[in-house]
């Protein structure tokens, strides 16, 4: 299988990185080889966060290419916006429907564009919207909402359902399991 | 054997612990802070500590490695700079225990103040330096490390970088050496270098570079990979991994110990291909070296590929030519999103001040060079850890010297005072500088995420310690007759001070306490809230740069009560008074002190 590449970006805060951690986990047990780069730093204090993450039979690069990304999962639209050249030409683009302003846009600076949802249909293979934040407050803690979008990304990926339960099972303290299981079934079951 | 997801800097730790390595010390810097974080997991069988700064860690190190016991030394390429003293003198002595120094190195400057390349140090050191390419790798080289160090007699440098550090691949686990049993034993002709010494040892160091470039062509990890073309790929570290992804049938030779340059083995290599491209990152350091061992063959090099930045598949096609880079979203009208000092921060109110004052700090190295940020901007320099406060001496002497005067501020957080201002400090204070040094204690190395300091109370394996109290250090310790104390919260309190203790004719620090807010994990802070009827859009709240903070449809400010900490500052500054705790009783930071806070009661 020739190397696949799945982008996850957002606000740091967001939990992007326990997301990419959990999926490249799932990549490892469903047998394929994983890398996975991560952005650190000043990034984690409100900054843009990426991570990504590629497997296949024999993998190189950690980091992606640009117009070569299968998957972009975004949990804020903005940061979507953002990293959407990295895009393949029928690249799926699953974005938390939450809107988070950048410091110099609630200063006054600069405008939030109003029309991402737009250029995002425009630029991608297929836009999925969902209102992660949303889905994961009402089950108890709007911090879920990475396991929500995980969940949203397993239902489009060929992998054994088991092998995500089993992860999450792994991963995730138990106090925080039970939300975070049905954060992912709210992701996995959602229809658009 | 088991297979682990681990991140560079997660197998190094792993490497120290397989190896045998019994000490490590260092300095937090991105993006090497997290190889000691994880060296921690051990901690039954290494002992390790943060050190002040990076020179410290290393002479510590040594001294571990006079002992015979395993030592290990991390730190941030800028950091290496500060150790270069230490580097170069352990190279003269060589090791009894192996001594393996980390240099995690920054191309691109995700979080550093240059993209110096390191591997000039190890060069000028006269000591090998292990480039890794992946996670596997990067725990091999401290085991491989290790074994060469204490062969050669030699400290050895481990050159990860930012990407080897931060990225994660699958790692085969092992068991662990055992340590060697530490012993001091003296050995003066070999530690002491007094120049006497010194001169017998260099004639060793020389013999021993020898050795290492024979060692280097038969070095399994310096690996010739077959390949279907007459093309060749010359590549170390991480470079390796997007040139196999660009050539898939050229030659490759990969240089995981790239100094001493494998001569001969790169002449064997050179033979099979008619051109060789050099993947590296930064300088042109394998590529020079492969210029003179192979003068006739045709090398593309850095006059291709970029000095500047990290390389990447997509770097090395488009320096190539062989990828169409036109975008099809050119990024117009999408905002940045820069960090800012968090909802809370302890730091913001002292920026909101010099601004209110129009006075542009000297600033330092920490999550306060943020407040160099729009809208506090307050901060027009920002040269190494430790220069505001020299900086600023310098700024003032020259213009004392034709007759000016220029009331200025330096600020340097907690950490980066400890690390190299209070040297900065003993200068002010012995050459009567007049200029107001600002202390910023939030008791904790916040920047690189939270790493203990001697300002903590405890070390990095979690022993409780006495904290060094910064004020009684300069007041009680340096003699420092003016050194005042004011709370971060405390907008009036801070700007009071400030205005008197700029416009004194003498030096004086005002240490600005408050833990970091993130110390405060976990709580349901009852948040500030907006009467929008006293509102009247002035933003000035704005100006504090708050992330808690924007405005509303209707322009007027809007506070985010999922971020926000009642740390009360906003309601301060508001000239209406229009900003109001949501609820008295509740819980607001600004009423806490971390201390209390634990216990669950006031202040």
């Amino acid at each position: 299988m020739t190397t696949q590449s799945i982008l996850i970006c957002g606000v740091g805060g967001q939990g992007i990185l326990t997301a990419s951690d959990l999926l490249s986990d799932v990549l490892l047990q469903a047998g394929y080889q994983v890398k996975k780069s991560e952005v650190h730093g000043m990034s984690q204090r409100g900054g843009d966060v990426i991570s990504t993450v590629r497997y296949g039979d024999q993998v190189f690069s950690p980091l992606p290419a640009l117009k070569e990304t299968h998957y972009i999962l975004a949990f804020e639209k903005l940061e979507a916006l953002r990293n959407i050249n990295y895009l393949s030409e029928k690249g799926i683009v699953l974005v938390n429907d939450f809107e988070w302003q950048p410091l110099p846009v609630a200063a006054g600076f600069e405008k939030y564009p109003q029309d991402v949802v737009a250029q995002l249909q425009k630029l991608s293979g297929e836009l999925v919207l969902i209102p992660a934040t949303r889905l994961a407050a009402e089950l108890g803690n709007d911090k879920a909402s990475n396991v929500v979008l995980i969940g949203l990304l397993a239902s489009r990926m060929d992998i054994d359902k088991k092998i995500w339960l089993e992860v999450i099972h792994r991963k995730v303290p138990p106090r925080f399991l039970d939300l975070n299981l049905k954060a992912f079934e709210s992701g996995y079951g959602f229809k658009p | 054997m088991a297979k682990e997801l681990l991140s560079g800097n997660e197998a190094i730790a792993r490497g120290a612990w397989e190896a045998g390595i019994t000490f490590a010390s260092a300095y937090p810097g991105t993006p090497s802070t997290e190889i000691l974080e994880n060296i921690i997991r051990y901690k039954d069988d290494i002992y390790s500590q943060w050190g002040a700064n990076e020179k410290t860690a290393m002479e510590e190190a040594l001294g571990a490695s006079f002992t015979g016991a395993r030592a290990l030394v991390a730190m941030k390429h800028v950091g290496l700079n500060v150790a270069a003293d230490p580097l170069f003198s352990a190279s003269y002595i060589g090791v009894t225990g192996a001594l393996v120094i980390i240099s995690a190195d920054d191309p691109g400057m995700h979080s550093s103040q240059n993209e110096q390349d390191n591997r000039h140090y190890a060069i000028a050191a006269k000591m090998p330096v292990l480039e890794p390419s992946d996670s596997q790798e990067a725990k091999d080289m401290v085991l491989e490390a290790v074994k060469i160090s204490e062969t050669f007699d030699t400290p050895v440098m481990i050159r990860m970088t930012t990407r080897t550090s931060h990225s994660r691949s699958a790692v085969e686990l092992g068991g662990r050496q055992t340590p060697p049993v530490p012993e001091y034993k003296s050995d003066f002709a070999k530690r002491n270098l007094l120049p006497g010494n010194a001169r017998k040892r260099h004639a060793v160091v020389e013999e021993r570079l020898k050795k290492l470039a024979v060692f280097s062509d038969s070095f399994a990890y310096n690996t010739i990979i077959k390949g279907k073309e007459r093309v060749g790929v010359l590549a170390s570290g991480v470079s390796y991994q997007y040139g196999r992804e660009v050539f898939p049938d050229a030659w490759f030779l990969k240089l995981a110990l790239p100094y001493p340059f494998p001569v001969k083995l790169f002449q064997r290599f050179a033979a099979m291909v008619d051109k060789i491209y050099v993947l590296e990152e930064n300088d042109p350091i394998i590529e020079t070296f492969a210029r003179l061992a192979a003068p006739q063959k045709e090398i593309v090099g850095k006059e291709v590929f970029p000095l500047q930045g990290e390389l990447s598949q997509d770097v090395v096609r488009a320096s190539l030519g062989l990828k169409d880079m036109t975008l099809r979203h050119a990024g117009e009208g999408v905002p940045g999103r820069p960090p800012s000092l968090c909802a809370g921060c302890p730091h913001t109110a002292f920026f909101y001040n010099l601004g209110v004052l129009k006075v542009q700090s000297k600033g330092d190295i920490g999550c306060y060079t943020l407040g160099a940020l729009r809208p506090l901007s307050a901060m027009d320099t920002c040269v190494d850890m430790g220069a505001s406060i020299t900086v600023q001496l310098g700024i003032e002497k020259a213009l004392e010297k034709a007759g000016k005067t220029n009331p200025q501020v330096a600020v340097i957080g907690d950490s980066t005072f400890f690390h190299s201002g209070i040297t900065g400090l003993i200068d002010v204070i012995y050459n009567q500088g007049k200029s107001t040094v600002v202390i910023l204690d939030n008791s904790i190395t916040a920047m690189t995420g939270h790493q203990e300091n001697p300002g903590s109370g405890r070390t990095l394996m979690g022993q409780p310690v006495r904290q060094i109290d910064i004020l009684k250090l300069v007041r009680d310790g340096l003699g420092l007759e003016h050194a005042y104390e004011v709370d971060g919260y405390e907008v009036k309190a801070i700007r009071e001070l400030l205005k008197r203790e700029m416009a004194r004719p003498e030096p004086s620090v005002i240490v600005i306490r408050r833990p970091c807010v993130l110390l405060y994990r976990k709580a349901k802070w009852s948040p500030m809230v907006v009467d929008k009827e006293k509102c009247t859009r002035c933003k000035t709240c704005l100006r504090l740069g708050c992330p808690a903070i924007s405005t509303d449809v209707d322009g007027k400010s809007l506070i985010n009560v999922s971020l926000c900490t009642g740390c009360g500052v906003c309601a301060q500054v508001c000239p209406y008074k229009a900003i109001s705790y949501a609820d008295e009783k509740g819980l607001h930071i600004g009423a806490m002190t971390l201390e209390s806070f634990a216990k669950g009661g006031g202040k």
